[in-house]
């Protein structure tokens, strides 16, 4: 379990790495946290020709108020997000859901932009960032572009970017007032990926009908799946335990795509996602209510 | 070799420089290279914490780092905790509460928990079986390793 050789670069500023990123296309391979793909090297299931390793440019690790919500550097490492006060205001979903992926050892190491752009469709990031809108940007030699989550996920372990394309930026939109939110999962082993689980956002208005709700799961599909039929469900409705249940079912029987593996069935998959939607919308709705 | 890098690194507070092929992981590096074997590879995709080093201050997998990232950069490994003359309370506590059978994860768990005791003096047991939640042990049934900790805690206030 080694890696095949390679061509190492460690760059000190952004238009660097686009210069080589040009220069060796799909040859070349960024290395953020290293968190995923080493242990892809470690098994020489990628083999990369050259590594363009980003951990020493120093710009890409803020974290600062941006439009309401606030805006993220790529190479946030996920302990540093996990701690910082802004997001906690600010983002609480994505707060709470920090200390949910993998180890500690790992979240020291571990990247926002690593995890977004490698696309795994059983990280908690790729469902909460889908679930919350938030905007990526993207920039290469050429220039710059921001692309919103359901545009930035395209299938399995795939986003929109090409090979010479660097993920520098992460836009987290605020809430809409009295919204509630809720991260619901199930893992074999606490921090491993988790077998299943989703994100969901509500949102009510002032006589508590619901305006706006998202569901979105991961280990569900090839990329972060979301459920809007069973959110027309919610949507227009005051929220009641009956309609909570009606919902889970529908999203878990018609809406997701779960394979089975060796660590579960598609149908125990379709179990759990009922379960915790149920479980995620009861927390979600308490919260748009102002109940914490 | 022609594809080479000249990396130089501070490791249990001795500098050291080396001409390595960058692909060396930094768990090889530390066994091979400086022969600092108390760094153990158990699965080498970051699953079982058994090479955790600490850098720069940090908890980190050394399995999961290629040597050329640490170059200019601290490092301390389970050699630089504790001597056999003057172990660290937590080494000792592991010896007192037998937290430890063939030893093999031993040197994760230390490394994890001596940044983790630092800023976390008194802890709850909750809170210490969740700092280990990323080192397996497939000896100790954990019980005692989460007493090691625990007494870890009383020598060091
Ligand atoms: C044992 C273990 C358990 C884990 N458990 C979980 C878990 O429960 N949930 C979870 O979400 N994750 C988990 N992870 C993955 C972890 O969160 C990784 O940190 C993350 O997936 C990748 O981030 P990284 O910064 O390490 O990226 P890297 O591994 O460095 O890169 C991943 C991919 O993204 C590309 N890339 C990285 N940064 C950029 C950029 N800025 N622009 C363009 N491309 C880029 C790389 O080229 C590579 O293809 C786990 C990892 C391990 C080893
Ligand atoms: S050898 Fe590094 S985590 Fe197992
Ligand atoms: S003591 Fe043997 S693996 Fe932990």
């Amino acid at each position: 379990m080694k890696p095949a050789p390679f061509k190492y670069y460690a760059p000190q500023s952004v238009p660097e790495v686009l210069d080589l990123l040009n220069e060796y296309g799909y040859d070349a391979k960024v290395l953020a946290g290293g968190q995923s793909l080493v242990p892809m090297m470690n098994f020489r299931l990628v083999q990369p020709a050259v590594i363009v390793d980003i951990n020493k440019i120093p710009e890409l690790s803020y974290i600062e108020p941006h439009d309401k919500g606030v805006r993220l550097g790529a190479m946030v490492r996920h302990s540093q997000a996990e701690k910082d006060p802004l997001i906690k205001e600010h983002a609480p979903l994505i707060h709470e859901t920090m200390p949910q992926i993998a180890t500690v050892q790992i979240r020291n190491r571990g990247t926002i932009g690593g995890s977004l752009a490698h696309a795994d469709s059983s990280a908690e990031l790729v469902v909460v960032t889908t679930a919350l809108d938030a905007k990526f940007k993207i920039q290469n030699q050429k220039g710059e572009r921001l692309v919103p989550a359901a545009e930035f996920f395209v299938g399995l372990l795939t986003t929109s970017m090409e090979s010479e394309d660097l993920l520098v930026e992460v836009q987290i939109p605020p809430m809409p007032a009295h919204s509630g939110w809720s991260l619901k999962e199930v893992a074999r082993r606490p921090h491993d990926f988790a077998l299943m689980g989703v994100a969901v956002i509500l949102t009510l208005n002032k006589k508590d009908r619901c305006t706006e709700a998202r569901m979105v799961y991961l280990s569900a599909g090839d990329g972060p799946i979301s459920a809007p039929e069973a959110a027309k469900l919610l949507i227009g409705n005051e929220i009641t335990p009956e309609l909570i249940t009606a919902a889970a079912e529908k999203a878990a029987a018609d809406e997701i795509d779960p394979g089975s593996d060796i660590h579960a069935t598609a149908e125990f998959r379709r179990h759990l996602a009922n379960v915790l939607t149920r479980r995620a919308l009861e927390e979600a709705l308490q919260r748009a209510k102002g109940g914490n | 070799m022609e594809n080479t890098f000249e990396l130089s690194v501070t490791v249990n507070g001795t500098s050291y420089q080396k001409v390595i092929d960058p692909r060396t992981l930094l768990s090889d590096f530390l066994r091979n290279d400086l022969e600092l074997t108390g760094t153990h590879v158990g699965c080498e995709h970051g699953v079982c914490g058994a090479c955790t080093i600490i850098l720069n201050g940090d908890p980190v997998r050394s399995c999961l780092l290629f040597a050329p990232q640490v170059h200019g950069q601290e490092i301390i490994t389970v050699e630089g905790l504790g001597t056999v003359d003057d172990m660290h309370p937590l080494q000792e506590a592991f010896r007192e509460a037998h937290a430890l059978q063939c030893g093999f994860c031993t040197p994760g768990f230390l490394t994890t928990l001596v940044p983790w005791l630092e800023e976390n003096p008194n802890p709850t047991e909750e809170e210490i079986r969740e700092a280990v939640s990323g080192n397996l042990c497939r000896c100790t049934g954990y019980q005692h390793i989460i007493d090691a900790v625990k007494l870890a805690a009383e020598k060091m206030n």
